[in-house]
């Protein structure tokens, strides 16, 4: 188990659990529900935002946030 | 008589909503505010048979009915509140077929409103090529609602959906999920305190921040029988709360959608690949706006030539026909004039607009909010705000209206407040004709001095902005909960109709709100300029017609000696004097003085006074430029000398000396305080700036 940001460009995992309450409601509404894969396209320049796809849709985020929410890894 | 239903349509970002609303009302829309705040209210009508009309709104795009922005607490206050006149009879939920899970989501929020809800399901022509099958009979079912697959783009289903909008009646008003499963005693008692409302609005009234007249917080809260949660465990039931409402729909469309993943085509990542790539996206974004800046700065020359020598023209006819007399004065150069200088930005406006409506509709907008995030976050700023910052080079009118992408208010209104200190077309005919004076025509390694000045100057005005936004960001205490989170849409071919209509509201909200403040603030200057109290002004003509200086000189020389000393002595004129204690630290004289008091209302007007002031003639041959060299201060030295020179270069890259953006800023902000905050801290820096730079140099 890791947090979201530590993914590199290509690899998947599923999502685990939010670690806190203050998690906006907007990213759980976006699709990173727990059990939903998600996998990390591309980073931004700077390797900040993270370009990801959850659930069939495709959202960027800041590290801060990613680091937020925690991952199983899919090899 | 006419019945009007009142529609609304809602739905995420980026599934064609406002394709749909412009297909169902044409140019028979109306923009407006929503009182208090300043997103636009988009409202129109559609005929849908004889008898009937439909009210549409278009809301503005959300992800969810829980409001995190000012946008999305619009959907929401309207949707709680009966009592107002737009509550919809019936809502289109608009989706597209590729994100029908996400926006299922909205679906089944909304209707557990009891709001009668159509689900139109957009860019249904794509289905065959992506591979997705949709049983829209037994959707309809599970979802207990009318479903209609449509295609704006391709015009499939549209007639379908008017058909069902006056149909409206006959839809169920179910819900779609039952609070209770998540907590039952708790959503029980808060049910009985209002036993004739939805369940789901009470929740809505306990989770939201806005206030909604219709049912009191308080009254719930301090029912018998019903004690609230915490904050973090209401927070903790929401997330609970939308997972479940996920699991329902996964459930649903487990049975009524399939994807075949291998036709699902690969454009999306072969486009990003080139778009977002660490060299090539930066160098594609600059290619991009160097042909936004062209049209901007070079084919928008044309139609603005024409729109001046046309009302030029126009003011010297009036002048001609009509008798001579205050009211022809104040028509040929007050108000016409004043026209005239509201309509010559429509040319910039309307470039500007086409090109950023096509690159967002495209897709590719949020791709470079994506690029730009990390550098701008440093300055308090978002990936959003590169596009103003960018078209704040050509004119930081069209630049603050394109402010409204930003979602988070604070970053939005950062950037509406440092896009002036980008160096704007209009600070170019001042710093080409100071920099021309004071600045030696000599070669450095090469390269003209007068030409890095220049390009110093533009620098200097972005360095500015970006060191006043973090400042600013320390010192604005506005809390805005806003994430970022953006979404990453897929390519799209823009659709003409949607990027011309939105050209055209645009260029409708400058002319008629900025345009209303422009036009009187130049009638006000008009007549300050053109009226003088005392014998001076009235005499003008005799006075200068005894002077023994211009004795023997053509009627057209003595028409501009005429010309400069009314203006002396015009109440401008005196008001340049009055302010020459002030301005005289700077290097200016009362000159000087007159010109940055007209320039007010648009700073290249500084070298127009600087001319009339001068009294330029065709007769005596002296260029605007020659007449400024030679003339002296009091002490015999060039007026315009260096330190005069490098003062004024300052003065212009600082001050706030455009009435235009003021009136556009005040627009976008619904309030006085921001534009004057701006002007009186622009005027300050750019005083403080030039008295520095006329103090050390001279």
């Amino acid at each position: 188990m890791k947090s979201l940001d530590k993914l590199l460009p290509g690899e998947k995992g599923l999502i685990v659990e939010f670690e806190t309450a203050n998690l906006p409601l907007k990213l759980i509404e976006m699709g990173c529900l727990p059990g939903n894969e998600v996998e990390l396209l591309y980073l931004a320049p700077f390797n900040d935002p993270m370009y990801l796809k959850v659930d069939g849709t495709y959202i960027a985020i800041r590290k801060d946030l990613a680091s937020q929410i925690l991952i199983d890894p899919i090899i | 008589m006419t019945k009007f239903i009142n529609v609304a349509l809602i739905g995420n970002p980026n599934t064609g909503k406002t394709s749909l609303f412009n297909k169902l009302t044409g140019l028979n829309q109306k923009v407006g505010n929503y009182p208090g705040i300043t997103v636009e209210k988009k409202e129109g009508k559609c005929v849908l048979d004889r008898m009937s009309n439909a009210h549409l709104i278009d809301l503005p795009g959300t992800y969810s009915i829980n409001a995190s922005s000012i946008d999305e607490s619009i959907v929401l206050e309207l949707l709680m509140n009966k009592n107002n006149r737009d509550y919809p009879d019936v809502a289109i939920i608009v989706t597209d077929v590729e994100n029908l899970k996400r926006n299922l989501l909205l679906f089944t929020q909304i209707k557990d409103l009891n709001i009668p809800s159509i689900l139109a399901i957009n860019m249904s022509d794509r289905m065959d090529k992506k591979g997705i099958k949709i049983d829209v009979d037994l959707l309809e079912k599970k979802l207990d609602t009318k479903v209609i697959l449509i295609s704006v783009r391709e015009n499939i289903g549209i007639e379908n959906l008017k058909e069902s909008l006056l149909n409206y009646r006959g839809l169920s008003k179910s819900n779609c999920f039952n609070l209770k499963n998540i907590d039952l005693e708790y959503f029980e008692n808060l049910q009985n305190i209002f036993p004739n409302e939805p369940l789901y609005k009470l929740w809505l009234v306990i989770t939201q921040d806005t206030n909604f007249g219709e049912i009191d917080r308080n009254k719930i809260k301090n029912s018998e029988g019903f004690s609230t949660y915490p904050y973090k465990k209401i927070k903790r039931i929401q997330q609970r709360e939308t997972i479940k409402r996920y699991q329902k729909i996964n459930d649903i469309l487990k049975l009524t959608y399939t994807i075949d993943i291998k036709r699902a085509t690969d454009l999306r990542s072969r486009i990003d690949r080139v778009l977002i790539h660490k060299f090539w996206g930066y160098v594609i974004f600059f290619l991009l706006l160097l042909l936004i800046f062209q049209s901007i700065y070079d084919w928008s020359s044309y139609p603005m030539d024409f729109i001046d020598s046309t009302f030029a023209s126009l003011s010297e006819g009036v002048k001609n026909y009509f008798p001579p007399g205050i009211f022809t004065n104040l028509l040929s150069e007050g108000i016409i004039s004043g026209i005239g200088g509201v309509i010559i930005f429509i040319p910039q406006i309307s470039f500007l607009f086409l090109f950023i409506s096509i690159l967002e509709e495209s897709g590719y907008m949020s791709r470079v909010v994506f690029l730009m995030d990390r550098g701008l976050r440093k300055f308090g700023l978002s990936g959003k705000s590169v596009i103003p910052l960018i078209s704040g080079t050509a004119c930081a009118i069209p630049a603050v209206m394109a402010t409204r992408n930003i979602e988070n208010w604070k970053e939005r209104l950062i950037t509406i407040l440092v896009t002036p200190f980008t160096t704007c077309s209009a600070r170019l005919p001042v710093y080409l004709i100071i920099i021309a004076l004071v600045i030696p025509d000599q070669r450095w390694m090469g390269m003209s001095i007068q030409a890095i000045t220049l390009m110093s100057l533009y620098l200097l005005g972005f360095i500015t902005a970006l060191i006043s936004s973090s400042i600013l960001t320390k010192f604005l205490k506005i809390t805005h909960k806003t994430y970022f989170v953006v979404e990453l849409p897929d390519y799209k071919m823009p659709l003409l109709e949607n990027v011309l209509i939105n050209v055209i509201e645009k260029v409708k909200a400058f002319v008629f709100e900025a345009g209303k403040i422009i036009l009187s603030i130049s009638i006000i200057l008009w007549g300050l300029a053109s009226y003088g109290p005392g014998e001076n002004f009235k005499n003008a003509e005799q006075i200068v017609k005894q002077d023994p200086r211009f004795s023997g000189r053509s009627s057209e020389t003595l028409d501009y000696e005429i010309g400069s000393f009314k203006l002396e002595h015009s109440y401008i004129g005196i008001m340049g004097k009055s302010i020459t204690p002030i301005i005289s630290p700077l290097g200016y004289d009362w000159k000087i003085g007159i010109a940055l008091i007209t320039s007010f209302a648009a700073r290249e007007v500084f070298v127009g006074t600087l001319a009339t002031i001068y009294s330029v003639g065709q007769e005596n041959e002296l260029t605007i430029k020659e007449k400024m060299k030679s003339e002296l201060k009091a002490n015999g030295q060039p007026m315009f000398d260096l330190p005069t020179g490098i003062s004024l270069l300052l003065f212009y890259a600082f001050a706030m000396q455009c009435m235009s953006t003021l009136a556009i800023v005040r627009r976008e902000t619904n309030s006085w305080k921001w534009p004057l905050l701006q002007l009186a801290s622009m005027t300050i820096i750019a005083y403080l700036a030039a008295l520095i730079a006329y103090q050390t140099l001279s």
